[in-house]
């Protein structure tokens, strides 16, 4: 009996950001100091967690319930597809969502902004993607808020994203930006990836026909996971 | 291969994750009663100055004890699945650095070729100061199949490898295993691009 692996594609150069970049001060005492060996995928790595069954909770599609009223800020869709570098779509996968609010503070202890928490909003959502690959949040649009990494840095307004995909190799968290948000130009996080291209893939698009009237305004966001190298491997 | 999307790179997950990330249950990769040898494995997450990394985030993969994934690309069907074994597990560390998960002794797993991996189970390290996740694996000490293991024999310094072997800590069962992550310096974890 013969099992074919199917590798996952290694990334292009610049498509992901290093592991030591100084502009971002947190990880000079983080990243590694020697390369990460590389590792031919095995089963270990071409498998991950299955989210059939509902094991990882409901889904939990409006931040914006739940409450005793609607929390505070601008109402928004974020809509979008999880694909992978060849754009088949990822059915069936956990993404899970956090945000800050619209003041931009999160409700965390280790948040000591000085701007108001909401009492009508937590930040925190999850949905599994459906059969095409497709999810859909009604949240409110996070707030920029300071950081410590250099003197008057702002984090542009953000979404932190999850998606896991078929694999541990695919595991992917990242952040979903807004389009025109002129404090990603300074943002050693979001700079932090070489390739401008890879960059814009996280920035949302404002799409006038998700937005609703009188009620939210509409963004895609899809997010595009790694794809199979070419050939699969045969382990016999 | 020119028509392929560009992949989503990845953000860190930064210092407040724990609202989105934090799950009560995730910390055990097992469900009711499964089979094989339940464990504990602990350890502590430090940095480059030796200091205890008090907001990173663990995700764990591993076979079940018959060696044996949860997942559709796993078609061994010699070896059985285990309805109480998700292989799935996430647990934040504490203000110390410190992470425990609860789950069962892995079984070999078929690698590439003929090779056969000695049990492991397979780490990803999320925290704030990392970009992007970091990878590694966490070995049993005393296992034989440690010696022919592929990703450890990947590992040119012999010396390195010791960093991916947990040790059994004395005491009453579930078997403790402990095996601390150092991000950065001396006896730097061996992590893997993969």
């Amino acid at each position: 009996m013969t099992d074919a692996i199917q590798a996952f594609a290694r990334c292009r150069p610049g498509g992901q950001p290093p592991y030591l970049h100084p502009d971002y001060g947190s990880t000079v005492k983080r990243a590694p100091k020697r390369e990460p060996i590389r590792l031919e995928h095995t089963l270990t790595e071409v498998t991950g967690p299955v989210f059939a069954g509902g094991w990882a909770g409901a889904d939990a599609a409006d931040l914006t319930q739940g409450r005793d009223g609607p929390p505070l800020g601008e109402r928004i869709i974020v809509t979008g597809r999880v694909l992978d570098e060849d754009g088949r779509p990822v059915p069936g996968t956990l993404v899970e969502l956090w945000q800050c609010n619209a003041a931009g503070r999160y409700r965390h202890p280790v948040d000591q902004h000085d701007a108001p928490l909401d009492p009508n909003f937590d930040g925190v959502g999850q949905v599994v993607t459906d059969e095409h690959g497709e999810y859909r949040f009604v949240t409110i649009k996070p707030g920029a808020y300071p950081w410590r990494n250099s003197y008057n840095s702002w984090r542009p307004a953000h979404i932190h994203f999850g998606i896991f995909g078929p694999a541990f190799a695919t595991r992917l968290i990242t952040q979903m930006y807004f389009p025109g948000d002129p404090l990603l130009a300074f943002d050693a996080i979001y700079l932090g990836t070489a390739d401008p291209a890879a960059r814009e893939r996280l920035i949302a698009d404002y799409d006038p026909n998700l937005s609703e009237a009188e009620w939210a305004l509409g963004y895609r966001f899809d997010i595009v996971l790694r794809g199979r190298e070419a050939t699969p491997m045969e382990n016999a | 291969m020119a028509d392929k999307l560009v992949a989503t790179p990845s953000q860190t997950v930064g210092p407040f994750f724990h609202i989105g990330l934090d799950r009560p249950g995730w910390a055990d990769l097992t469900t009711g009663n499964p089979q094989g040898e339940r464990i504990v494995v602990a350890g502590r997450v430090t940095d480059g100055d030796g200091a205890p990394v008090p907001d990173a985030c663990l995700e764990f993969w591993q076979a079940n004890a018959a060696g044996r994934y949860a997942h559709p690309d796993d078609t061994r069907t010699d070896k059985p699945l285990d309805p109480n074994f998700r292989g799935f597990g996430r647990v934040s560390t504490t203000a110390d650095g410190n992470f425990q998960v609860n789950t069962i002794r892995p079984g070999p797993v078929s690698g590439r070729g003929n090779a056969l991996q000695a049990p492991h189970i397979a780490v990803a390290l999320f925290a704030r100061g990392l970009l992007k996740q970091l990878y590694t694996r966490i070995y049993f000490a005393g296992d034989p199949l440690n010696e022919t293991d592929p990703a450890l024999l990947a590992i040119a310094d012999p010396a390195r490898r010791q960093t991916l072997i947990a040790h059994r800590l004395d005491g009453p069962e579930p078997a403790t295993w402990r095996l601390d992550i150092v991000m950065q310096g001396e006896n730097e974890t061996v992590f893997f691009d993969i």
